[in-house]
């Protein structure tokens, strides 16, 4: 769908080269969600206007639906981008129209007639969650609400792919989940590709199906999320993992737990990531005459399932909680006995 | 009452002034504002990161734009003598004031426009590139609607100007109430006369900042 090869960006200031992107490659499938995750700097801005060349690369080839981007005329990339959509950290909306004729204004563009204009501006107020409000203008709208007209812009000319820099990155956490719900309906609905880059690994947990880690204008590290999520090698995408599952109270708990829990046994349950395993405790209270205690823990969800560590106590007959272990460690449950941080 | 204050004013040759000034200003107003935002846009898009961004042009517009505005109004009339004769066929007249008065405001409109347009958000011109927007698309339905309520209060600004141009412009025999004032009022040691056309040039100030500033706020939907 979107190949990029040794993609390359070097601004040119007064004092000095700036490299913001280097001989980059990567390959993103049609219709996943990819995200682009790293720190203030990396290049990921930079990254991402590449592909609908806000940006001229330095070098590099990008090719997007077997059209290559890098060598189109001015001409031919005006029409190629109406088939990549944008959306914007500020959400970029033109303050002097209104909600209907900032979505209309993409479709004004490619010469779509009035008429047409109209339902299919309609369509998109409905799909983005906001009937009623074509009238208002964008001053009179929550940010949110701005970024789902963003959205509905975005999408107006059916694009095949939709860029996102940052788009949850102004809003509160609860608005932020509510448009990263709306980007994986559409997802879903549409078959969209979407590339999404953020500083935030909640985002890229919440809703991407593989990850690429930038750091100095490069990526260090890619994959599947549920991949980069349980063996982070790089230190940059460690410190990112630690955002979502790192858990600054454990030690404390292991602590107090070691001191408390003498009986029976007290062991670390991995979840990697299957639906299957969830049930694991009730599961081995139900199989086994064992009490299980659950004494601390953190399990996230992931777009290919549950991913997280519990502490939990194993109480009963030596022999019981020896079998309920063992049952356990054939699941794919990663079990670690008397665990020490 | 009337009477016994302005004693030598005539209601007839006051309507005709005010008529004089009036046509003066709206028309020059119009030529200045299309001058001005075509000086102000080639400024702008010629400018650093301007999307024709281009040295020369720029730097041509730019000088243009500086000389004009640093000649004092009453110099420019006679300089322009020579132009207004072939231009309008006559150098008396409300009409031969027009040249003198639009190349006189049209830089200075030139310069607000030009900060009207930097004021525009770049993340609006970057989103409109970006659904493959042309030039001529951006300059007309992004960087003019988004500029609008200040291009119009630069124009108000503008227009007062040259009311007050359209008073000098009385050398040159244009007509209006600053002409009138001078020769009726002033020369014939009417003062009544002269205060009546000041009273009038400041209800047509007053119009004209009415206008504009209600305009630009009814535009301003931010
Ligand atoms: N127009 C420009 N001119 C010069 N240098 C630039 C320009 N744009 C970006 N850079 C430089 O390129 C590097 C990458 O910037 P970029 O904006 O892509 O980072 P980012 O990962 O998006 O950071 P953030 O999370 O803060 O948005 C930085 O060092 C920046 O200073
Ligand atoms: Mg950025």
């Amino acid at each position: 769908m979107i190949s990029i090869k040794d993609l390359t960006k070097v601004f040119k200031t007064k004092d000095q080269d700036v490299l913001a992107v280097d001989k980059l490659n990567l390959s993103i499938d049609k219709g996943e969600i990819y995200g682009v995750i790293g720190y203030s700097g990396a290049g990921k801005s930079t990254f991402i206007r590449l592909l609908n060349r806000l940006e001229e690369p330095t070098s590099g080839e990008i090719e997007l639906n077997d059209q290559n981007l890098t060598g189109l005329s001015k001409s031919k990339l005006r029409v190629a981008r109406q088939e990549i959509g944008m959306i914007f950290q500020h959400f970029n909306l033109l303050w002097s129209r209104t909600v209907f004729d900032n979505i209309a204004f993409p479709l004004e563009i490619a010469g779509v007639p009035k008429q047409k204009r109209e339902s299919r501006v309609n369509e998109l107020i409905d799909l983005v969650g906001l009937s009623g409000r074509g009238k208002s203008y964008p001053s009179q709208l929550s940010g949110g609400q701005k970024q789902r007209v963003g959205i509905a812009r975005a999408l107006a000319n059916n694009p095949k792919v939709l860029l996102c820099d940052e788009a949850t990155s102004a809003l509160d956490p609860e608005t932020t989940d509510s448009i990263l719900d709306l980007l994986v309906d559409i997802n879903e609905k549409l078959g969209l590709t979407i590339v999404l880059i953020t500083h935030e690994m909640h985002v890229i947990r919440k809703i991407c199906h593989r990850v690429a880690v930038m750091e100095s204008g490069k990526v260090v590290e890619s994959g599947d999320v549920l991949d980069v999520f349980l063996h982070p090698k790089e230190k940059v995408t460690k410190r990112f993992v630690d955002q979502v599952m790192g858990d600054p109270d454990r030690e404390n708990s292991l602590d107090v737990i070691n001191e408390n829990y003498r009986a029976g046994e007290v062991i670390q349950l991995h979840f990697v990531g299957e639906n299957t395993n969830q049930a694991l405790i009730s599961d081995v209270s139900r199989r086994f005459a064992v009490n299980v205690n659950i004494l601390h823990g953190k399990i996230t969800q992931t777009q290919k399932g549950a991913y997280g560590t519990m502490l939990v106590q194993i109480d009963g007959e030596e022999t019981e909680v020896k079998q309920a272990i063992a049952y356990m460690k054939t699941t794919s449950v990663e079990v670690e006995v008397s665990p020490d941080v | 009452m009337f009477e016994q204050l302005f004693p030598n004013v005539e209601m007839e040759d006051m309507v005709e002034a005010t008529n004089e000034t009036l046509y003066m200003t709206s028309v020059s107003v119009a030529g200045t504002f299309i001058l001005g935002l075509v000086l102000g846009l080639l400024l702008y898009l010629s400018g650093p990161g301007g999307i024709w961004q281009n040295k020369p042009l720029n730097w041509v517009t730019a000088a243009f734009v500086n000389v004009f505005r640093a000649i004092p109004f009453i110099i420019l009339i006679l300089l322009l003598f020579p132009f207004t004769d072939f231009l309008m066929g006559t150098i008396r007249g409300p009409g031969a004031a027009l040249p003198a008065l639009i190349i006189g405001g049209a830089p200075f409109y030139a310069r607000l426009v030009e900060i009207a347009l930097k004021e525009v958000d770049k993340g609006v011109i970057e989103a409109a590139k970006s659904m493959g927007a042309r030039n001529r698309t951006i300059i007309f339905k992004v960087l003019l609607p988004e500029s609008m309520p200040a291009l119009i209060s630069g124009i108000t600004v503008t227009a007062i100007a040259l009311i007050s141009y359209t008073a000098v412009a009385g050398v040159i025999g244009a007509g209006g109430l600053g002409d009138f004032a001078y020769f009726y009022g002033f020369q014939r040691r009417a003062f009544d006369v002269v205060a009546f056309c000041t009273i009038l040039i400041i209800i047509i100030v007053f119009v004209f900042q009415f206008i504009g500033d209600f305009l630009s706020r009814k535009l301003d939907k931010r």
